[in-house]
C-alpha cells in the first residue's frame, strides 16, 4: 500500500511539473502551445532528445489537421510517459568530453571556433547559424579565441 | 594487399567519420538542452515582469475606484473628501485668456549663470538640434523656456485635427516610433541611427512619452520642439500615459516637481491641457492606421474625427456631459453634489458606514467609474441604466438599489440628452487602452481596466470598413521591439529598450515608404549590454525579476506563514515543494510557474522539504528607524507603498512634495479604510515621528517613501554585477569617448567573468 501511495505521488508530482512547464509557453492561457516550442518544453523538463526524437514526438502530438498548436490534453500523457520511462536521459560528462576529444583530431586540447563550427553546422543534426553564434558566444575564451573544452569539466 | 590496404583505410576513415558524426550529434543534443533551459528562464522572467506590471495596474484601478466610492458616499464637507475631490474637479482654468496668462513666462528671468539653451521663437532646426545636444549633455532647460515652448505647442495642437493624415508622396519614407517612457537614451539612439526629424525625414510618435523612465520631460520638450519646427513632418499621437492622473503614480509628476522646484506645478497644469489636445490617431496614405492602444468592435473613425478631444483630460475622469438646457449646472459644484441622492449612504471616516462588499467597487472598470462623477439625478439614472446594459461585470447590489431608489425618487427630466458623451469617451478609451488577443471577439480589458481585448475578426472588420490595410500600435512591451499578430494585419511597435531591466528587450522603430512595406530597425540602448552574450542577458534580467518577486513574497510573509502553518499541522517547520507552491499560488494570486521558479527562490531543501522559517529569515526589510511598528503593519505599508505614494501625491494639492502632519494622518486613515484594516493612531504617530526629519511640521513624501526599500539578505543574491557604476557617470563618459570605453569595459568584464563559467555551471547542475 505504501508503494502505491508513493507511485501515485510521483505521477502527480510529475504531472504538476509538466503542467508548470507547459504554462510558461501557454501565452493565451488556453492550454495550447505553439508546436515549435515543444522541443524547448521537453528539454526544460530535463530530457535530452535529438532532433529526430522530437520530430517523432511532434508527429504524435499534432492534430489530424495540423493547426500549428499542441493541446495540453495530448501533451500530458505523452510527456508523462517520457518522464516516467526516463527516456532521453542526460548525457554524462565523460561521454561529452569524449565527444569533444573526437572532434579535436589533432589532440590540441582545445578547438578552434572554425573547427567546431564546421562540425556542428555540417555534421549530425546541423545547427542553424543563430544556434552556432549563440554557442560560440558562450563557449569561446575571449583571450585565446579558442574553445577550451577541457575547462567545461572538472 | 594494396586492395586490402585500401579497404582498411576506407574502413578506418569511415569509422572516424562516423565517430565525428556521433560526437557532433551528442554535442548538439547537449547544447540544445542547455539553450532550452536558458529560454525557459528568459520566458518566465518575462512573465514575472508582466504579471507584476499588470498587478500594479490593477492596484491603480482599485485605488481610483475606491476614491470614487468615497466621492459618492462622503459628505461634501468632510475632510477626507476634500483631500481628494480636487482631482475630480474640472481644471478650473479653462478660458483662453486665462490660459495665456497661465503660460506667462515673461516675468521669469533667466540668470546669467544659466548655461543651457536659450530659445528664441519661432524655433528653427538648429535650435531643436541644439536642444537635443544639451539634453544629451545632461543640461536642463530653464523653466522660462519650458513654459514658452509649451505655450507655442499648445497653440499649434489646438488647431490640429483628431486624425493626423500623412502621405508618403515624394518618395518620403515615414519613420514610426512606439513607447518611449521617459527613456531619453532610446530617443537619442533612434536619432543617431535614423537621423533627426526634418522635411526629408518625417516621423510619427505613437504616444507614451512619459512615466517610468527618468527623462520624460526632456523627451516631451524635444518632440514638441521638432513639432514646432516641422509641423508638417512630425506627428504626435496621444498615449494612455499622456494623462495627469496616471502620471501621479508612474513617476512623471514626481520628475517634473523634482526638476522644476519653482515652476513645476505650473508646468504640470499646462501639460495636463496639452495632453488632452494631442491628436488621437494618425493615418498614412489612407491605408495604415497608427494608434497607441488599438481598436474595438465599435471603433468608428468618422466619429473619432468629430469628437472634442480636449474634453477628455483623463481616462479616470470622464468629462461632464453638456446638455442644452443646463449650461450653468456645473457652475456651483457644492450645490451640485447635493443633488445626488445618497443620503442613506453618507458617512465619513469618523462615522464609518459599512462599505459593502469590497468587490462591489474593485471589479469596476474605468468605464464604470464614470458613474461616480457628480451628476444631476436624471443623468445619473440614465448613465447607470445604460451601463447596466453593456457592462459585462455584474453591478453590485448596492448600485441596483441606488438606481431603483433614483427611479422612484427622481422627477422626470424634461431636457433631452444623448449617449454621445459616454460613447465618445468609450471610443477614446478603446483607442488608447486596448490590446489585441488571439481569439475572435471583443471583450472588456479587465486587466488594464479600460479599453478592450480585440480579436482577428474585429481587425478584419475594421480594416474592411475603413479601407485600411494595417494597424500599427504600441502599448505593449515586446521582446524584439516589435511583433505582428492577426495575420500580420496588426503590428505592435515598442521603442523603449531594456524596459524591465537592462537586457530585457530590444526597442524598434519602423520605416514605411510609398510601398507601405515595413522596414524594421532594432536596438538596445545601454552599452552595458554590448558584449554580453545571450546567457548573460538572461541572467541579469532574471536576477532583477527574481528580486522583485522576492519582494512580493516578503510583503505577504504573514499570510504565507499562516498558509504554511495550516498545512504543517504538526508544526514541524517543514513543508514540501508541492504544498509550498500551492500556498504561494493561493496567497499571491500571481499567475506564475512556481514549480519552475522553485530552485531560484529556495536555496536549499532537506529531503525535498523546505524549512520555511529559515526561508523567511532570508527575506528581510530594511526597517524605517522605528523599531516599534510591528511586522505586519510594516508589511502592509510596504505592500501598498505605490498606493500610499499615489494618495500622498493626490493629497499634496499644491504639488510641493510636502504634506502636513494632519494630511498625513488623514492619508493613512484613507489607506486603512481602503484596506479595511486598522491603522491605529499610535502607529500613525510613530510613523510621523520617525519620518519628520525636517522638524518643521511637514513630511517630505520622497523621504518617507525612501524608508520602504527592501534589503536583500538572501543567499541567492550573488555578487554585484561589475557594470553597476552609477548609470549617469557611465553614460557621460560614454558620450565623450564612446568606443574606447566601450571596449575597456568589454574586456574588463570578460576577464572577470569568463563565458565558459556559465557553461561549466550548467554541466554541474546536470
Amino acid at each position: 500500500m505504501a508503494d502505491k501511495y508513493s507511485a501515485d505521488t510521483i505521477i502527480t508530482e510529475t504531472q504538476k511539473r509538466i503542467s508548470n512547464a507547459f504554462d510558461v509557453f501557454d501565452h493565451e492561457s488556453n492550454k495550447t502551445v505553439d508546436v515549435r516550442e515543444i522541443g524547448t518544453i521537453i528539454r526544460s523538463l530535463g530530457c535530452f532528445p535529438s532532433e529526430a526524437d522530437l520530430h517523432d514526438i511532434i508527429a504524435e502530438l499534432e492534430e489530424e489537421e495540423p493547426t500549428g498548436f499542441v493541446r495540453y490534453e495530448k501533451f500530458l500523457p505523452t510527456m508523462t510517459k517520457i518522464l516516467l520511462e526516463r527516456k532521453f536521459r542526460p548525457i554524462t560528462e565523460d561521454l561529452l568530453l569524449q565527444a569533444f576529444e573526437v572532434l579535436d583530431q589533432q589532440k590540441k586540447g582545445h578547438l578552434e571556433p572554425e573547427e567546431l563550427t564546421k562540425y556542428l553546422t555540417q555534421e549530425g543534426e546541423p545547427f542553424t547559424q543563430e544556434e552556432m553564434d549563440e554557442m560560440l558566444s558562450a563557449a569561446v575564451d575571449p583571450d585565446k579565441n579558442v574553445i577550451l573544452y577541457k575547462d567545461f569539466f572538472h | 594487399s594494396k586492395k586490402c590496404y585500401k579497404l582498411l583505410h576506407h574502413f578506418f576513415f569511415h569509422r572516424v567519420l562516423l565517430k565525428a558524426m556521433k560526437a557532433a550529434v551528442l554535442i548538439q543534443r547537449w547544447y540544445r538542452q542547455y539553450a532550452a533551459r536558458m529560454e525557459v528562464r528568459r520566458r518566465y522572467t518575462w512573465n514575472i515582469f508582466q504579471s507584476m506590471e499588470y498587478a500594479d495596474l490593477q492596484d491603480q484601478i482599485k485605488l481610483y475606484n475606491f476614491l470614487g466610492y468615497l466621492m459618492d458616499n462622503f459628505t461634501p464637507s468632510s475632510t477626507e473628501r476634500n483631500l481628494i475631490s480636487h482631482i475630480f474637479r474640472e481644471n478650473e482654468v479653462c478660458r483662453d485668456a486665462e490660459w495665456e496668462r497661465y503660460f506667462s513666462y515673461n516675468n521669469i528671468t533667466v540668470p546669467d549663470i544659466y548655461s543651457g539653451p536659450r530659445l528664441t521663437f519661432p524655433l528653427d532646426m538648429d535650435q531643436a538640434a541644439h536642444l537635443v545636444e544639451a539634453f544629451k549633455n545632461k543640461q536642463q532647460l530653464h523653466s522660462r523656456y519650458v513654459l514658452q515652448l509649451l505655450l507655442e505647442t499648445w497653440k499649434l495642437l489646438r488647431v490640429l485635427p483628431n486624425i493626423n493624415r500623412v502621405s508618403t508622396c515624394h518618395s518620403k519614407e515615414i519613420t514610426i516610433c512606439g513607447d518611449l517612457h521617459g527613456q531619453l537614451e532610446d530617443l537619442l539612439l533612434i536619432f543617431y541611427k535614423n537621423g533627426m526629424p526634418s522635411l526629408e525625414k518625417p516621423y510619427v510618435f505613437n504616444g507614451d512619452y512619459v512615466d517610468r523612465g527618468k527623462d520624460s520631460i526632456e523627451i516631451l520638450l524635444i518632440l514638441f520642439a521638432f513639432l514646432l519646427v516641422f509641423p508638417g513632418d512630425v506627428y504626435l499621437n496621444r498615449g494612455n500615459h499622456e494623462d495627469h492622473i496616471i502620471n501621479l503614480r508612474y513617476g512623471f509628476t514626481k520628475e517634473v516637481l523634482n526638476k522644476y522646484k519653482l515652476h513645476g506645478k505650473r508646468i504640470l497644469k499646462l501639460l495636463q491641457k496639452i495632453f488632452s489636445w494631442l491628436p488621437l490617431v494618425t493615418v498614412i496614405d489612407q491605408r495604415v492606421l497608427i494608434v497607441h492602444g488599438g481598436i474595438s468592435d465599435t471603433t468608428d473613425l468618422a466619429l473619432i474625427a468629430r469628437v472634442d478631444r480636449h474634453r477628455y483630460v483623463s481616462a479616470l475622469r470622464p468629462p461632464k456631459k453638456k446638455t442644452p438646457s443646463r449650461t450653468n449646472v456645473y457652475a456651483d459644484s457644492e450645490r451640485y453634489d447635493e443633488m445626488i441622492i445618497c443620503k442613506n449612504r453618507r458617512g465619513s471616516l469618523t462615522f464609518p458606514k459599512p462599505f459593502g462588499a469590497r468587490e462591489s467597487f474593485q471589479r469596476r472598470s474605468l468605464q464604470d467609474f464614470s458613474s461616480t462623477v457628480a451628476r444631476t439625478l436624471g443623468e445619473e439614472f440614465e448613465v447607470r441604466r445604460r451601463q447596466a446594459e453593456f457592462s459585462l461585470s455584474s453591478f453590485s447590489k448596492s448600485h441596483r438599489i441606488l438606481s431603483s431608489a433614483l427611479s422612484s425618487d427622481s422627477e422626470p427630466e424634461s431636457s433631452e440628452f444623448t449617449d454621445t458623451g459616454n460613447d465618445e469617451w468609450k471610443q477614446i478609451l478603446d483607442l488608447l487602452w486596448s490590446d489585441p488577443m488571439s481569439h475572435d471577439g471583443c471583450i472588456p480589458n479587465e486587466v488594464r481596466g479600460g479599453g478592450c481585448y480585440w480579436g482577428p475578426d474585429v481587425t478584419e472588420g475594421f480594416l474592411n470598413r475603413h479601407n485600411l490595410q494595417l494597424i500599427i500600435r504600441s502599448h505593449e512591451c515586446k521582446q524584439d521591439g516589435y511583433e505582428f499578430c492577426h495575420n500580420r494585419k496588426v503590428l505592435t511597435l515598442f521603442s523603449a529598450s531594456n524596459y524591465y531591466e537592462v537586457g530585457s528587450n530590444r526597442g524598434a522603430f519602423v520605416r514605411l515608404g510609398p510601398d507601405l512595406v515595413p522596414y524594421f530597425v532594432q536596438y538596445q540602448a545601454t552599452s552595458m549590454t554590448r558584449g554580453l552574450s545571450f546567457p548573460q542577458n538572461v541572467k541579469r534580467t532574471e536576477h532583477t525579476a527574481l528580486k522583485v518577486l522576492r519582494e512580493q513574497l516578503f510583503v505577504h510573509k504573514s499570510d504565507l506563514l499562516s498558509a504554511f502553518q495550516e498545512i504543517d499541522k504538526e508544526n514541524t517547520g517543514l513543508i514540501c515543494l508541492n504544498d509550498w507552491a500551492s500556498a504561494i499560488e493561493r496567497v499571491l494570486h500571481l499567475d506564475l510557474p512556481w514549480r519552475v521558479l522553485h530552485p531560484q527562490l529556495v536555496s536549499s531543501t532537506t529531503d525535498g522539504k523546505l524549512d520555511y522559517h529559515g526561508w523567511f529569515r532570508d527575506l528581510a526589510l530594511k526597517k524605517p528607524s522605528s523599531e516599534h511598528i510591528e511586522q505586519t503593519m510594516l508589511e502592509t505599508l510596504y505592500r501598498h507603498r505605490s498606493t500610499l505614494e499615489t494618495i500622498f501625491r493626490i493629497v499634496d494639492t499644491d504639488n510641493s512634495g510636502l504634506i502636513t502632519f494632519e494630511d498625513f494622518r488623514q492619508t493613512l486613515k484613507l489607506l486603512s479604510a481602503y484596506l479595511k484594516m486598522e491603522i491605529s493612531d499610535e502607529v500613525i504617530n510613530e510613523l510621523v515621528i520617525s519620518t519628520d526629519t525636517n522638524n518643521d511640521g511637514s513630511i517630505d513624501i520622497d523621504e518617507f517613501m525612501e524608508a520602504f526599500r527592501l534589503v536583500d539578505k538572501s543567499r541567492l543574491e550573488r555578487g554585484k554585477s561589475l557594470l553597476k557604476p552609477a548609470t549617469d557617470t557611465f553614460l557621460s563618459i560614454h558620450t565623450l569617448i564612446e568606443l574606447a570605453f566601450g571596449f575597456f569595459f568589454f574586456f574588463f568584464f570578460l576577464k572577470k567573468h569568463s563565458f565558459k563559467f556559465s557553461l561549466f555551471l550548467e554541466l554541474k547542475q546536470q
